[in-house]
């Protein structure tokens, strides 16, 4: 079976998700979904293990050979990629059924975990897919069921949330799909690796250039790159609790990926460094997102939304690591990836247990929790550290490289726009740890008592993956400089 | 003249008149298909942006109210993204290969195999539906996943009303019978699900296949629906037998390549389904086709439901 | 052949077309008319790829005896697959829209954004009196 691996590794979700819609029992639906989950985990370590020596796995579906059929293709990057978005899986679908019970109607339990299992499907396809228009349709497919997901919130603030959402994903869609076509024209090819070998020689066709753009500017809607991240804070504030979660965690991460993958995968970095100029435009929207997200978050009063604005600065970190273009920056990106799935996690995971017990999740409902909800608390701040960079957490590691990717360069503001960010990453995550630890309980809000241990168990699983990989980072930083070599190539 | 529907659209503001002028733009764009000899496409864009779409604007419509307000801020900032978009494109085009011309790389590299093969490697004459079902199946079976996604959607946003209305046969008294289209209703209907039929499976000789079929197929019950109201539908065919259909179609796709993944090959090698590969190509295809077709109709047909019974219930 | 009617210019109408539809969509406030917008730039964006696929002189991708020349079946699966995505969106798009309606009273955009600003401000007012 293991020639198999890459296949299953995307049909096990999608083929599952339409089991549970076909036995249309929630607990049937919930078991199989974690079931999948853990599978998919334990999938993606395997193909990880199976690369870990720079092979390539190539799997042809239809027995029809690329470019003719379509393929996967596996290396170092995206199997690293699928280890997060299924691990982040594997511990975030245990936790949400007692999540959900609180915040969605029975009716349609079964329906969120076949929407769960196809956005998983979806995001788990794009990372391995090595066909650009299998990309399209993949990308397509978890985007629906993100929709769906979003919409489900309690609040009827999700809905308009998730229309806008459409609107931009879809934008973002179609112009991904019109980069795809561009190419298409070009090269008469859609296979990655085709296309990389194909557009070597057209490096000067402004036909390329305009394919690039699009792509560029399609993606970065997914990945909710300044300015185009509008969508982002809205449907994260308002989508129940694990959802936020879970697309915190992976959504954003499959999009730099796919980024890292067209922009050297298919392009080549001589192309988008050399021809297009991309860093210039990277680093500088990347600190406009860094600087002004972290002002933003320092105003909300909703939590939740404080921490959509800080995931936007921390997609400013993994951008300007590729627009540092060097090893050093590439390696931090690929490490915030992990990390920052990692952190925004717990953070996304502590707030649920908050709303599962207080029924909403702004700084009001948090006031006085330290000593009601003492675990919950814990993890928020172990969070909340690593968000910041402390030592010993994952935050500190690929901000280190961050930084010195930037002394590397020279490039001093920017060294300096990473540690202001940080003072101001302190101040929000102070705040909320102010009003929990130091105030007291509003009179008109009831007296609460500690989330239950099948919530409990996945915050602090991925609590101490926070501090494992920060104390003990060899793993990751290896596999991510291994990567970044193999990325940058010739380039320096 | 598609510019000129397109403008119109811009332009107008009763959204009726937008829906229905957009439903002329779709006919439009099909007939361009046909000239540019994509009739598959042109064939699903009929059945789907004339047919599906433009009845399901219709279907918010009624629950929306349909006039818009003229807007207020002005169109300067949306005037400057729009035309920088545009010249990227143009400037893209530039460098485009000219149109037309047999000699572009997209005619060069991957497509002569598909033109030049297919008909032997997989066996049926229509290029269209080889590399569809078989050469990128994949990505077909992806796009059955998608409308299943959308069916996930509608039902999780707006649901089924799954029994009947509760109050029995009342319906005739606030509603005029309508003899003469509902005899010529019965009289359609059948022949629409034959020619239905037809098309799912001469999918591999002219135009057609599952996706159409399915469309087609859901257009029988859609007129069904309108002539003699959902009640009546409802006895036909009840939403809780579509539902599993739907899941089974996407199933019979997905099984068809977990069988021939135990038969030795990769996922949706057909070859590996009979000892002749030719054949075992043109059973895997007549299967997963079934699929598609099956998913297709059963989902149109519950969203469709979904917005008429949500219709009925703000009415 | 009807062909001269596209030649050059075939791909500069196909790119008006597309922006007809992009700048209703992210001109207009109400979200039905976005859908179509969204729609009219999708199916522009279809007739580029099949355009791309087009051979003058060529006819229909399906294999006869007495014909040489075919046009490119490729574009064609990718935008028949385009179509089917496109349809799922705007099923899915107009379901919201339906929520929209029945949540808010309204289906203009700008209201909608007014209504939840006040909303906004509302729970600021209520935390401000701790």
């Amino acid at each position: 079976m293991s020639m198999h691996l890459p296949a299953l590794q995307v049909i096990i979700p999608l083929l599952l998700a339409a089991v549970i819609f076909l036995f249309n029992n929630a607990r049937i639906a919930y078991i199989v979904s974690v079931a999948a989950s853990w599978l998919c985990l334990a999938i993606a370590i395997q193909l990880l293990l199976l690369v870990n020596d720079g092979s390539v796995i190539e799997y042809a579906f239809g027995g029809w050979e690329p470019p003719w059929g379509i393929a996967y293709n596996v290396d170092q990057l995206n199997a690293f990629v699928l280890v997060i978005v299924s691990g982040i899986a594997a511990i975030m679908f245990p936790f949400s059924w007692r999540s959900i019970q609180a915040e969605i109607p029975a009716s349609l339990h079964v329906l969120f975990y076949t929407a769960l299992l196809l956005c998983l499907a979806g995001l788990l396809g794009m990372t391995i897919t090595g066909d650009a228009f299998n990309f399209f349709v993949l990308l397509e497919i978890s985007s629906l069921a993100t929709y769906t997901l979003i919409s489900l919130g309690k609040d009827r603030r999700s809905l308009s949330a998730a229309f806008q959402y459409l609107i931009m994903g879809t934008i973002g869609g179609t112009f991904i799909l019109l980069g795809v076509g561009l190419l298409y024209t070009l090269t008469g090819t859609l296979n990655m690796a085709d296309l990389a070998e194909r557009i070597g020689p057209l490096q000067a066709s402004r036909t390329l250039q305009a394919a690039f753009a699009f792509l560029v500017v399609g993606i970065g809607l997914k990945l909710a790159m300044f300015p185009l991240h509008l969508w982002l804070p809205g449907a994260y504030a308002t989508a129940p609790s694990v959802v936020s979660a879970f697309l915190a965690a992976t959504a954003t991460k499959v999009a730099v990926y796919a980024l890292l993958r067209f922009m050297f995968g298919v392009f080549g970095a001589d192309f988008a460094y050399g021809e297009m100029h991309v860093e210039l435009m990277l680093v500088s929207l990347a600190l406009v997102s860094v600087l002004f997200a972290s002002l933003i978050a320092l105003l909300q009063r909703g939590v939740k939304r404080m921490l959509a604005y800080s995931s936007l600065a921390q997609i400013g970190y993994m951008l300007l690591g590729i627009g540092l273009a060097n090893v050093s920056g590439l390696t931090a990106t690929l490490l915030h990836l992990f990390n920052h799935a990692l952190m925004k996690g717990v953070l996304f995971l502590a707030l649920a247990m908050v709303f599962y017990r207080t029924g909403g999740s702004s700084m009001r409902h948090m006031s006085g929790l330290g000593r009601q909800m003492p675990w919950t608390m814990a993890a928020f701040v172990v969070g909340g550290l690593s968000l910041i960079g402390v030592p010993l957490t994952v935050g500190f590691i690929s901000k280190w490289y961050l930084i010195l990717a930037s002394i590397e360069r020279g490039w001093w503001p920017v060294t300096a726009v990473i540690l202001v960010a940080s003072l101001i990453a302190v101040m929000y995550i102070w705040r909320v740890v102010e009003v929990a630890y130091f105030k007291e309980r509003p009179a008109d809000l009831p007296t609460v008592s500690e989330a239950p241990l099948s919530l409990l168990l996945p915050t602090w699983t991925l609590v101490a993956a926070n501090i494992y990989f920060g104390i003990n980072a060899s793993v990751t930083t290896g596999i991510a400089q291994n990567v970044a070599q193999t990325l940058l190539g010739g380039v320096q | 003249m598609l510019a000129a529907t397109a403008i119109a659209v811009i332009r107008q503001h009763s959204l009726f008149a937008i829906v229905m002028l957009f439903g002329i733009y779709s006919l439009l764009s099909a007939s361009i298909f046909v000239v540019l000899d994509a009739v598959d496409v042109a064939f699903t864009e009929a059945a789907v942006g004339a047919g599906i779409s433009t009845m399901l604007m219709l279907g918010t419509l009624v629950i929306t109210g349909h006039h818009e307000r003229t807007p207020k801020h002005g169109p300067v900032l949306p005037l400057v993204v729009v035309m920088l978009t545009g010249a990227v494109l143009v400037w893209g085009t530039l460098d485009m290969p000219p149109f037309g011309a047999a000699d572009n790389p997209v005619h060069q590299h991957v497509a002569p195999r598909y033109i030049e093969d297919s008909p032997q490697e997989v066996g049926i004459p229509n290029m269209v539906t080889s590399v569809l079902a078989s050469y990128r199946a994949y990505d077909t079976m992806g796009e059955v996943i998608v409308v299943f996604a959308a069916l996930v959607g509608v039902l999780a946003l707006i649901g089924i009303r799954e029994q009947k209305s509760p109050r029995p046969v009342s319906t005739t008294d606030d509603k005029p019978p309508r003899p003469v289209l509902q005899v010529m209703a019965k009289l359609l209907i059948p022949y629409i699900m034959i020619f239905a039929l037809y098309v799912q499976f001469h999918g591999e000789y002219g135009p057609g296949g599952g996706f159409q079929a399915g469309v087609i197929f859901a257009s029988a019950i859609i007129l069904y629906v309108l002539t003699f109201g959902l009640d009546d539908a409802y006895a036909l065919v009840a939403p809780s037998v579509l539902r599993p259909l739907a899941a089974l179609g996407v199933l019979l796709y997905g099984g068809t390549g977990v069988v021939t993944m135990l038969m030795g090959g990769t996922f949706l090698n057909y070859s590996v389904l009979a000892d002749d590969p030719v054949q075992g190509q043109l059973y895997g295809i007549i299967a997963i086709e079934f699929g598609v077709g099956l998913t297709v109709a059963t989902v149109m047909m519950l969203i469709f439901y979904a917005f008429i019974s949500r219709g009925e219930k703000a009415a | 052949m009807m062909l001269d009617f596209f030649d050059l210019y075939n791909y500069w109408v196909v790119i008006f077309l597309m922006m007809a539809g992009f700048y209703t969509l992210i001109a207009y406030d109400n979200l039905i008319k976005k859908i179509i917008g969204l729609n009219i730039f999708q199916s522009a964006v279809f007739m580029l790829y099949i355009s791309v696929g087009k051979v003058s002189g060529g006819s229909e991708p399906i294999a006869a005896d007495n014909i040489e020349l075919y046009s490119n079946p490729l574009p064609h699966v990718l935008i028949l697959t385009a179509i089917v995505v496109g349809v799922a969106t705007t099923a899915l798009g107009l379901a919201l829209t339906i929520r929209i309606k029945e949540a808010y009273g309204t289906i203009n955009e700008n209201d909608i954004v007014q209504m939840n600003r006040d909303a906004e401000a509302e729970k600021a007012q209520e935390w401000g009196r701790e």
